[in-house]
């Protein structure tokens, strides 16, 4: 099998896998490095259920090959909040209901992470759009929109 | 006669009516919850199934030596390999059986496949990749088959048999007065015939499990279900004793009836027992989409007949679903159509007759509303156009015909809790408030309005139960353990607010486990909306046992009678202030052998079979009513829907966790939307044509507005402290009210779903039909 080498941060934490070039971010994520965090919903890059960063960007995992994160940093649920300490969008995401069945909201956070760090105050239409890469079957999106909603309210109120 | 209880007034509950915040969802946001996919065994294999890709076709030779042959591969199992090769799809085994209604399904093909994607054979391998590699190697020769599409033509005669005993699978009657005769001469009939189509649940978390045997020689299967009990299944097809094979289900990343049904935990049963090591099998989202049983379409033939002041006297419905090729529940789904399909409206002549059919189409079953759902576009089309012949307003009319406690349904049972039809369709339709006006010249704005009905609880000749345990520790915390399956709709999270409730302690100071068949007593399915009604039935009722022994060695320690003493904030409180903490109870109980904990098993009022033509009996505990009112925008030029405002009213008795209720509203409103809107599993001949998530399309937060519930809390339901169920309600109204509105913008009634652009632009004129 042709199999590499590739290094690439997870977590901030140094990684190395050797694995054959054809494999998934998704499936070396979870089946190599047991990074059962992030979840696979369809595998063919439309759900958003396996949502990482890559670098700074929000990325499905099942549509990256490995090759493409050699050097690059990943960043999972995992790596939001600071030690034991919820992040606030995990917060906002669990005292808002925004987690029903649960199984997006890893990559649901992740793509809301990404999308406040660089438009730290949006309109409630502005977050619809950013989320519409991610699918919930559960919510109906409003708890979702709100939870986001009040992290970016609370950063303006902050100044 | 069910003894009467009466629940304590909303301002005494402490716990109960808060919008605490679950403790899965802590978990959930951290990624900290296991679900199937994500348990790993040492020495695991993994298992893959063989599908036909035909949807009719005799097997003429399998060779799965190829397969076999390649290293790694641990075990191929075809038919004749599984030791009892029948799976019965009725209710599972804590109920009584449901006798002619018994459906068999394969386990693996014998000999015949009936749809595409019917299991054929088992792999298991070192790797999935393996296990795939090897399916693959296996020969299988099919010679195809003629086969029926259409359940109309599958009751034609000379119809292919999908099975031997022919395609009718079941039919229902329903008949109340003289229907014919009060159409014959009634002031006004409508007559309107709606096509509704098959869709598929489409949770996020594929159907997964894995399975091992345990160090007792017990083989346990961990699962993603609504169904633990289906344990007894898995050790019906491998011959085993029941209590030797055990569920558990770990939280679920969706259900929505699609794991109401076994999915891959016989698979991992046989491989396992095969192999005697542990496999995990996780379906891909092709394969689920392709081979999982679906929503039932139905064709509902409506007539309806009023007088001229708007008063219904008469519904007549002819209703044909398709149950693709196996029965699964298909006999139940069609009951409960037939039961509620005169719609939530007092009627006094009434006929309905209920068919459903076999054909090579995949299999459907139960989701999210169950049959019932089906119907609201039926009557709430009907009531709609009725209002425009009669010229009476939407609301007016069926403000007049709602049904009320009192009333008796076609079936002649008589509703003996509140039905808050009018209510709900008169708050919903209000909170739309001023009309919208539309955003260019090219688009037309409509309101829309349906009001519905959906049984909450099982069939009472099923004889319901549920069971759980509740017990102190020493130090005071609280223990809860119920098998009940948590599908992320905050059924645990809830039994814990009703739990603190009765024992007079924070919520965050009980731990509850959920779902073992093995470790927690039975609570029976989470579906049919029953499980908050049925365990928190029985986790109010255990809690209320404990409350007594507790507060009988409380009352000894502060020389006060148990009558007046309360539990609160973690203590025992006498009226005038002394207390004792819960922990110096227990340690009094443990010193006089007073039992810290109860055990309680909640049965549902039951009933024998009727016989729903006669009618004059029960057929479900009870219901929930409840309305939705939306405002959409059409665009005239390219048939493009879009809802602006959507306000979701129902009746919930008591909202045990507020913030949770408007969750089941807002999610089921919006799959409701989905399945209105865009949402279906296209068929050609019976091959799937919907096999990607990039073409079978659940709604997007861009396709749909934000849904606003509106909550009633009439607190008259079956269910603890006078809850109702509200997870399958809130999917019924959106699709009819959708239709209404857009009859309301443009003046064209759709009577098919989804209502695509297209319909709607055939619909306007905008296509010039060859």
């Amino acid at each position: 099998m042709n199999e590499r080498a590739i290094t690439f941060t997870l977590n901030g934490r140094p990684r190395e896998v050797q694995v054959p070039a054809h494999r998934t971010l998704l499936d070396v994520l979870r089946d190599d490095l047991g990074a059962l965090e992030v979840k696979e919903g369809c595998g063919e890059g439309v759900c958003g259920t396996c949502t990482v960063l890559l670098d700074d960007e929000p990325v499905s995992a099942c549509l990256v090959l490995i090759p493409r994160v050699a050097g690059r940093r990943i960043t999972t649920v995992r790596g939001l909040g600071e030690g034991e300490a919820l992040h606030p969008l995990q917060e906002a995401f669990a005292t808002h209901g925004a987690a029903q069945c649960g199984f997006c909201i890893p990559g649901m956070l992740l793509t809301a992470y990404a999308y406040l760090r660089d438009h730290p105050t949006p309109s409630r239409e502005e977050i619809r759009r950013a989320i519409a890469g991610n699918l919930c079957r559960c919510t109906g999106y409003v708890k979702i929109i709100d939870a986001i909603a009040r992290v970016a309210e609370g950063r303006a109120g902050r100044g | 006669m069910a003894r009467q209880v009466l629940h304590p007034p909303k301002e005494r509950l402490r716990v109960v009516g808060q919008s605490v915040t679950r403790h899965d969802a802590v978990d959930k946001v951290q990624a900290r919850t296991l679900y199937a996919a994500d348990w790993e065994m040492p020495a695991m294999l993994h298992g893959v199934v063989l599908r036909s890709p035909y949807p009719s076709a005799r097997i003429r030779r399998i060779d799965p030596s190829p397969a076999q042959a390649l290293p790694g591969v641990a075990a191929v199992l075809l038919a004749p390999d599984v030791p009892h090769n029948t799976l019965w799809t009725d209710v599972p085994g804590q109920t009584s059986e449901v006798g002619a209604l018994r459906a068999r399904i394969h386990v693996l093909a014998d000999g015949l496949v009936r749809y595409q994607g019917e299991p054929v054979a088992l792999v298991a391998a070192e790797t999935r990749d393996l296990a795939q590699q090897a399916a693959e190697l296996i020969v299988v020769e099919y010679e195809p088959c003629a086969g029926v599409f259409d359940p109309a033509a599958a009751l034609q005669t000379g119809a292919p048999n999908v099975h031997d005993e022919g395609n009718l699978l079941a039919s229902w009657r329903i008949r109340r007065g003289d229907p014919e005769a009060a159409l014959a001469r009634a002031a006004v009939v409508v007559e309107g015939t709606y096509r509704c189509q098959f869709i598929d649940h489409a949770y996020l978390e594929p159907e997964s499990g894995v399975a091992w045997i345990d160090s007792d020689g017990v083989l346990v299967i961990r699962v993603s279900t609504q169904v633990i009990e289906h344990f007894r299944a898995v050790a019906e097809v491998l011959g085993l004793p029941h209590n030797k094979v055990r569920v558990i289900g770990p939280y679920v990343g969706g259900g929505f009836g699609g794991k109401e049904d076994v999915t891959v935990e016989v698979f991992l049963g046989l491989l396992v027992w095969r192999t005697r090591r542990p496999v995990k099998m996780t379906w891909t989202r092709q394969e689920s989409l392709l081979a999982r049983p679906k929503r039932h379409p139905f064709v509902l033939r409506y007539r309806t007949a009023a007088t001229r002041e708007g008063e219904l006297v008469a519904q007549a419905v002819d209703l044909l679903a398709d149950s693709g090729a196996y029965a699964y529940l298909s006999a139940l789904v069609l009951m409960y159509a037939a039961v509620t399909a005169a719609g939530p409206y007092r009627v006094p002549h009434v006929s309905v007759q209920a068919r459903v059919a076999y054909t090579n189409n995949p299999p459907t079953s139960a989701m999210r509303g169950f049959g019932a759902m089906q119907m609201v576009l039926g009557y709430e089309s009907q009531m709609d156009r009725l209002a425009r012949r009669l010229g009476i307003d939407p609301v007016d009319l069926r403000v007049r015909n709602a049904l009320v406690k009192g009333d008796r349904l076609p079936i002649g049972q008589e509703l003996d809790t509140h039905a808050a039809v009018a209510e709900t369709a008169r708050r919903a339709w209000e909170a739309l408030g001023p009309r919208p006006s539309a955003s260019t010249p090219a688009h037309r704005v409509g309101r829309g309005l349906a009001c519905n009905m959906q049984p909450y609880g099982r069939i009472v000749w099923l004889h319901d139960w549920a069971s759980a345990w509740v017990g102190f520790e020493m130090d005071g915390s609280l223990v809860v353990r119920t098998g009940t399956p948590d599908v992320g709709g905050g059924q645990a999270s809830s039994l814990c607010q009703i739990a603190a409730e009765v024992l007079g302690l924070d919520v965050g100071r009980v731990s509850i486990h959920i779902a073992d068949s093995a470790l927690t007593p039975l609570a029976g399915t989470t579906t049919a909306t029953r499980q908050l009604y049925m365990s928190g039935n029985a986790v109010l009722q255990a809690s209320t046992v404990l409350r007594q022994q507790i507060l009988e060695v409380a009352a000894r320690m502060l020389e006060t009678p148990a009558a007046v003493l309360e539990m609160r904030e973690g203590a025992a409180v006498a009226p005038h202030g002394p207390r004792v903490a819960l922990a110096a109870v227990m340690k009094e109980c443990a010193r006089l052998g007073v039992s810290r904990s109860a055990l309680a098993v909640y049965h549902a009022p039951a009933g024998d079979p009727i016989d729903l033509e006669r009618g004059g009996g029960r057929v479900f505990p009870d219901y929930s009513f409840g309305a939705h009112a939306v405002d959409v925008e059409v665009d005239t030029e390219t048939g493009h829907v879009r809802v602006l405002r959507h306000v979701a009213c129902h009746d919930v008795g008591r909202a045990i966790n507020p913030q949770s209720v408007e969750g089941q509203i807002q999610g089921g409103a919006v799959m409701g939307l989905g399945y209105g809107l865009m949402e279906e599993v296209v068929l050609d001949r019976g091959v799937n044509l919907s096999t990607l998530f990039a073409t079978y399309l659940i709604p997007s937060s861009l396709d749909v507005p934000d849904v606003e519930p509106l909550i009633v809390e009439s607190g008259e339901g079956k269910g603890p402290f006078g809850a109702r169920g509200i997870g399958e309600p809130p999917i019924g109204p959106p699709a009819a009210a959708v239709a209404n509105a857009i009859e309301d913008a443009v003046g064209v009634r759709i009577t098919e779903l989804p209502i695509t652009p297209e319909r709607v632009a055939r619909a306007l004129g905008l296509f010039r039909d060859p």
